[in-house]
């Protein structure tokens, strides 16, 4: 991610940067002590909570215990990755996890490219305004209030959704305790929640297109739907490649808390992913097992930093935007 | 989009004059979509709002389905029996304000340096943050980290792991980059200014936007986070409101003990199932309130030219 390599090369600024070359990089280092300084507590900040993990996932290579710590608990090498992949849990684990976030994907991935569009070709204010303020909203609400609002509605007893259907002589139906429910809930409350906010990336790619190049479509007697696909959409694909490079990066772990939340004993079968079994392993069992939990952990990032790595490459030979 | 009947189609204005029949439909259709949407999105808010003022009895029956039915604010008045929704409610705000003013100054203490041009090992900095977005240890060895500090059971533990998202200081830095053009540093430093004395007199009333951006993200995310603290706190007292929240929506558990008197109680078991919703419009005020005063804000550049930093 580089946006210098981005700026224009004017002579006058290659003259500045040879005269820069000339000033030996010590004195150099020396003359910006202020700025590195001010660097020093986000990067203490970084080494600790960042970092330091990463080099504690080596308990996923050695048996940890609390009182021989990290560096002193004994090396048992791919012990617990072997007993993980060997497991009856392993395929159920990875098939949730990976069907969930496809579905989700799929399903929601070009939901806020329409309404982008449609509010780019609303041209009343105050509609936009009110369509934008309103569908903004459930960003900022809690993910323990999202399935909070989710229990209430779908409640078998009270809840507004079984009434309904009630009404049509259905029902009542517990869709919380059902396994066959579990994805549409999540997906499409994931969808109620965040298509508002998605949004805003591509309206700010939209509104940088020329109006010029709209206008001159018009008078070439183009129709809003041609404008649409010839204007609209290609000044909106770059983003739209590098956010969903972005997605299939985090496609073994987005929406944990959400999973977590809405699971119970009774859907379990859809419900459980790779990271509420790391959870559970590690929090909610009576021998936290934390070593086999790492190992899983660290089975999912690299999986899924393997899946960004491709998924750019894929994406630099094919799409021609990349994230780096 | 769908072709829905439903009519919200804009009220009549004369047309340009270039405006084709087929243009004209595609416009209502357009509008039409846009509504229902909104509608679709704002259905449940209103429903849970209306249901939180209505009378209990017509909660537990069913028959709220848009508008309060036989208005009671009984609900919102139990609320503020609960020991631990109070309790949560100003742990909360402890860790929103804290959390939001902390992540911000080690954001812009990040984001600064790192878009000034030409600063050695800039790009390393860089890469060492932005890597961190692609890959983590993972959730048990963040909690050994955590418990290693000794900060388990505080304040702290809260706070301080959430102090910096990457993604916020991208932004911000290129917001940096974009509004403090390199001429006004050199011409600042002829004067003789430090970059301590240029960042806090010139850059820092300058960022105001970059600020609020920030400070609302922060606060939000420390408001309606749960998870850090359901596995590094066990003493209840400093349990932010969503886990209580939790508890109680979710989790159906409704501890008596928590509240003081009897006469109270059975009023209580009365209100349970109303106090979920009056508990969702509590919980959800506060970020609502703020962000209608932010949103300009970051529609207006904040998050513009920010994926490809």
């Amino acid at each position: 991610m580089a946006t210098d390599t981005l700026v224009r090369r004017t002579p006058a600024r290659t003259r500045a940067r040879k005269a820069k070359q000339a000033v030996g990089l010590g004195t150099r280092m020396r003359r910006n002590w202020q700025l590195y300084a001010m660097l020093a507590i986000p990067l203490v900040w970084l080494a600790i909570f960042a970092y330091w993990p990463m080099y504690g996932a080596i308990i996923a290579f050695k048996d940890y215990n609390v009182v021989d710590g990290i560096l002193g608990s004994r090396w048992v090498g791919v012990k617990h990755f072997e007993r993980f992949v060997e497991s009856y849990q392993f395929w159920r684990l990875l098939k949730n996890t990976l069907i969930l976030h496809v579905y989700e994907l799929l399903a929601t991935f070009w939901l806020p490219i329409l309404l982008a569009l449609g509010l780019n070709m609303a041209r009343r204010r105050w509609y936009r305004r009110s369509v934008q303020l309103i569908t903004y909203a459930p960003h900022f609400i809690s993910t323990v209030v999202v399935v909070g609002l989710i229990v209430v509605i779908v409640d078998p007893n009270s809840g507004v959704l079984n009434q309904f259907l009630a009404l049509l002589g259905l029902g009542p139906i517990d869709v919380l305790s059902n396994p066959d429910y579990f994805r549409h809930l999540y997906v499409w409350s994931g969808a109620w929640q965040t298509m508002g906010f998605s949004a805003i990336i591509y309206l700010a790619a939209l509104t940088s297109v020329s109006p010029e190049l709209h206008e001159a479509a018009i008078v070439d007697g183009a129709s809003r739907l041609r404008r649409i696909w010839h204007i609209d959409l290609p000044a909106i694909r770059p983003v739209a490649v590098i956010l969903l490079i972005l997605n299939i990066g985090s496609i073994m772990s987005v929406g944990f808390e959400k999973v977590l939340l809405l699971q119970n004993t009774l859907n379990l079968q859809t419900s459980e992913v790779l990271d509420t079994y790391v959870y559970k392993l590690g929090f909610a069992s009576q021998v936290p097992q934390f070593s086999y939990a790492a190992a899983i952990g660290l089975f999912r990032s690299v999986v899924g930093l393997a899946l960004l790595v491709l998924a750019n490459a894929v994406a630099r030979r094919f799409a021609k935007s990349s994230l780096w | 989009m769908s072709m829905a009947t439903a009519t919200s189609s804009p009220p009549g204005t004369p047309a340009p004059v270039r405006e084709t029949r087929s243009d004209r439909i595609v416009m209502i259709c357009n509008y039409t979509a846009l509504g229902l949407f909104t509608l679709a999105v704002l259905y449940p808010l209103v429903y849970v709002v209306s249901a939180s003022l209505s009378d209990p009895k017509n909660v537990v029956s069913g028959k709220v389905w848009l508008w309060p039915v036989g208005l009671s604010v009984e609900a919102f008045k139990a609320i503020f029996d609960y020991d631990s929704i109070v309790s949560g409610f100003s742990n909360s705000i402890v860790y929103a304000v804290g959390g939001a003013l902390l992540a911000t100054a080690l954001t812009l203490l990040a984001a600064y340096p790192l878009s000034r041009k030409g600063l050695p090992g800039k790009g390393l900095i860089m890469a060492l943050f932005v890597f961190t977005m692609m890959f983590s240890g993972g959730l048990i060895p963040t909690y050994l980290v955590v418990d290693r500090l000794g900060l388990l059971n505080s304040r702290w533990a809260i706070v301080l792991p959430a102090a910096l998202a990457v993604w916020n200081m991208i932004i911000t830095r290129t917001f940096f980059q974009s509004t403090i053009p390199e001429e006004l540093v050199e011409a600042a430093k002829v004067d003789g200014c430090t970059d301590f004395g240029f960042f806090w007199r010139i850059v820092l009333p300058l960022s105001k936007p970059i600020i609020a951006v920030n400070m609302l993200f922060y606060a939000v995310a420390q408001w309606n986070s749960w998870f850090s603290a359901l596995i590094y706190l066990t003493n209840e007292h400093l349990f932010p409101l969503q886990l209580v929240l939790r508890q109680i929506l979710i989790q159906n558990q409704f501890d008596p003990s928590q509240v003081r008197d009897t006469a109270e109680l059975i009023r209580m078991k009365e209100l349970q199932e109303q106090l979920k919703f009056s508990l969702i419009v509590i919980a959800t005020v506060p970020p609502l309130l703020i962000y209608p005063f932010v949103q300009k804000h970051f529609v207006k550049g904040a998050m513009v030219g920010s994926l490809k930093g």
